[in-house]
């Protein structure tokens, strides 16, 4: 999907950011395990499917401090059948929660672009939680690399 | 593994190849026969001609340039074209050892063929070859130039790439896409595109801040009663294996979603053929092409790879062209009804004392050297070695860079960077100003010296290595190895990242490198902004001056795991 910079004003704006995780919780990082219990916090332990979700990141981060990801659910957007919720999450970072999306049927689509900062190579993980509680996820391997010597 | 009765197949149930099966050039270039003729003609087929050059590294003149003997392919490519050299690659493609064909596409014997062979390129020549077909197909043709056009050589260097766009201008695609160019710096690109009568694509980079895409995408000609559709994708790693400080405003990637999207914009427009103008890479290419529907043909660039057959992934044909002006494609397609229903190909080989250079370039690309010539010319020693760069690990060339660091900057070792650029000497030849430049005319020259310790050179050739290395084609950057002085090592392609590299040593005392301990390295091209030292061809001349007569041996810092 392409936005134009009105769209993603606009689109920001319709998509409520609630939380950011802030400070650095420790110099360990985040393993799957802490990212899987963040999962079954935020879904209340229901299994995520695949699809639907569509996560969209670099295959090699550009530059680890602000790694531009966007999120994409397909949905009816109604009273009956929305997105609630969509999480994102980076494994190997500090603290594996990012941020934390939620819409409404008012929100019109269910899209968010942000931009957040990974500390190593790492799987970035987007679930989603649907009105009817069904939960999907996606996710990328983001690659931070020293580089320098292609061409 | 890799069936070539199965490629063939799958190959000639659309197509023909028009390729190296004529065997009788060896014999007539045995007897001073071969001529433009056979090199050229080609029976005209089907109502569309895309004519493909890449990855010129701004060679105006004909040029030596050896084709690796070490190409590896892991995961599902091991083993499959491009990453097939030497005997295998002959015997893969039925080519005659010693033949034209033999010489132009692999290594063997190389010093040998050279002098048979003679050099190979030179725009003048590739002049020739675009108008013959222009001439032959009018507007049924489209000329398109797949990037890494503007830098590689001291005049381009010098002129920022005016040399170049000057002589490009004059041969005349209709569209290109960009690597190298972009080394340039922003202001420079963005005013040279500005003033080219082509348009220069490129769909997947955009605007760093507003995350917007910031160049033209795609280009829609008519040509021979076709509407064709020609997506550009420029390199998706440019700020991360060169400089991102020069292009802070421009953000690249895959973006196969976006090449997804534009190709079926193009199909509801009615576009009857879809080109994929793309300096990704062979391996990216082949992986895009499996997973990305409705691309007929994909001009792939970037990995300097020469293929005298299009491999067929799908319906989605991809041409492999070669670099430095050695091969012009020639693929003449079938289009009807928005199908490509056939196709005839032919990977030209540009040699430079077959092929009459055109007159009128001939004398465009003298007057953009003229103010340069006297220092083009200034031979700076002799080599008694072939000197190479080409293949995933150190070169003699590059052993000559990694002595000069090592020597000139006092260092217990020396890194170079494994581009894929960089011109071939042949034995018994003056090195000169220009032949040193065209294995490292570049934006970002300083050679630095610093401390690194023993881990620290660890995760550099790890992090390198999965570059090159990483089974997931889209994980790749598409250099070579980083070269190393002053130091061996063992690698395992196949192994994950973290675990590829082995016995590191320091080659003056044969002991292990010492993870903790500091150890002082020289090397060149650094993407960090404000690198100090001198430029590399400083450091490499003054090695030269002391060291008139070149002899490299086969030095083989690397030993490869199977």
């Amino acid at each position: 999907m392409k936005l134009t910079r009105r769209e993603a004003l606009v689109l920001s704006a319709g998509a409520a950011l609630i939380a950011f995780a802030g400070g650095r919780a420790g110099p360990a990082f985040a393993g799957a395990a802490e990212t899987d219990q963040a999962i079954k916090d935020f879904t209340g332990g229901t299994e995520p499917q695949s699809g639907r979700i569509t996560l969209t990141a670099p295959e090699i981060a550009e530059n680890g401090n602000t790694v531009p990801v966007s999120v994409y659910v397909e949905s009816p957007m109604t009273a009956e059948d929305h997105v609630a919720s969509v999480m994102l999450l980076a494994e190997g970072n500090p603290n594996p929660d990012v941020a934390t999306f939620h819409f409404t049927p008012m929100s019109g689509e269910a899209t968010a672009t942000t931009r957040m900062r990974l500390a190593k190579t790492q799987n970035v993980v987007a679930v989603a939680k649907m009105s009817d509680g069904s939960v999907y996820v996606d996710r990328k391997e983001v690659k931070v690399t020293i580089g320098g010597c292609g061409g | 593994m890799f069936s070539r009765r199965e490629f063939l197949m799958a190959a000639t149930a659309t197509g023909a190849i028009l390729g190296p099966g004529l065997t009788g050039w060896s014999r007539l270039m045995a007897q001073q026969a071969l001529s433009e003729d056979d090199l050229l003609a080609m029976p005209a087929f089907g109502n569309v001609t895309l004519v493909h050059i890449t990855d010129l590294h701004a060679q105006l003149k004909p040029i030596y340039f050896r084709e690796p003997s070490v190409n590896l392919g892991v995961g599902e490519v091991a083993g499959l074209p491009p990453h097939v050299t030497g005997a295998d690659f002959l015997k893969l493609y039925n080519i005659e050892p010693g033949s034209p064909h033999a010489y132009a596409l692999t290594s063997e014997d190389f010093a040998a063929l050279a002098k048979t062979y003679g050099k190979m390129g030179g725009l003048d020549r590739v002049a020739t070859i675009v108008k013959r077909i222009r001439a032959e197909r009018g507007d049924s043709m489209l000329l398109l130039d797949g990037g890494d056009t503007w830098q590689g050589s001291y005049t381009a260097n010098k002129t920022q790439g005016a040399d170049m766009i000057e002589v490009m201008n004059a041969l005349g695609p209709d569209a290109m896409t960009g690597h190298w160019e972009f080394t340039y710096g922003m202001d420079r690109v963005q005013e040279a595109i500005d003033a080219l009568p082509f348009p220069f694509l490129g769909s997947n980079i955009y605007d760093q801040e507003w995350n917007e895409p910031a160049f033209s995408p795609m280009e829609t000609f008519e040509r021979g009663g076709a509407k064709i559709a020609v997506i550009g994708q420029a390199f998706p790693y440019t700020p991360i294996a060169n400089p991102r400080w020069m292009i802070p405003n421009w953000s690249f990637g895959i973006r196969e979603e976006d090449i997804a999207g534009h190709v079926e914009a193009a199909r509801s427009e009615g576009a009857d053929l879809v080109v994929l103008l793309s300096h990704n890479g062979f391996d990216v290419d082949r992986k895009l092409a499996s997973r990305v529907p409705g691309i007929d043909v994909i001009l792939t660039g970037h990995t300097h790879d020469a293929l005298p057959e299009p491999v067929l992934v799908g319906k989605t044909l991809l041409v492999a062209s070669g670099s430095n002006g050695k091969f012009v494609s020639r693929l003449d397609l079938d289009v009807e009804g928005g199908e490509m229903k056939g196709f005839a190909y032919r990977l030209i080989p540009v040699f430079s004392d077959v092929i009459a250079p055109d007159a009128d370039m001939s004398a465009l690309i003298d007057k953009v050297r003229a103010p340069y010539e006297p220092e083009l010319s200034r031979e700076l020693a002799r080599t008694s070695s072939l000197l190479y760069r080409r293949g995933n690990f150190n070169g003699t060339l590059d052993d000559v860079f990694c002595e000069a660091l090592l020597e000139e900057r006092e260092a217990d070792i020396a890194l170079s960077p494994g581009f894929r650029w960089g011109t071939t000497l042949v034995p018994d030849q003056a090195i000169t100003v220009e032949d040193l430049h065209n294995a490292c005319a570049m934006t970002y020259p300083a050679a630095y010296r610093s401390t690194m310790s023993g881990a620290m050179l660890k995760d550099v050739l790890e992090d390198v290595a999965d570059n090159l290395f990483n089974p997931d084609p889209y994980y790749q950057q598409g250099g070579d190895m980083v070269r190393v002085g002053g130091m061996t090592y063992a690698i395992d392609p196949a192994a994950t990242m973290g675990a590829r590299i082995s016995e590191m040593t320091l080659a003056r005392t044969g002991e292990p490198l010492d993870p903790a301990r500091d150890y002082v390295v020289a090397g060149w091209a650094s993407v960090n902004e404000a690198t100090e030292g001198p430029p590399i061809w400083d450091v490499v001349e003054s090695w030269l001056s002391r060291h008139p007569e070149v002899e490299i041996p086969q030095n083989r810092p690397v030993s490869v795991k199977a």
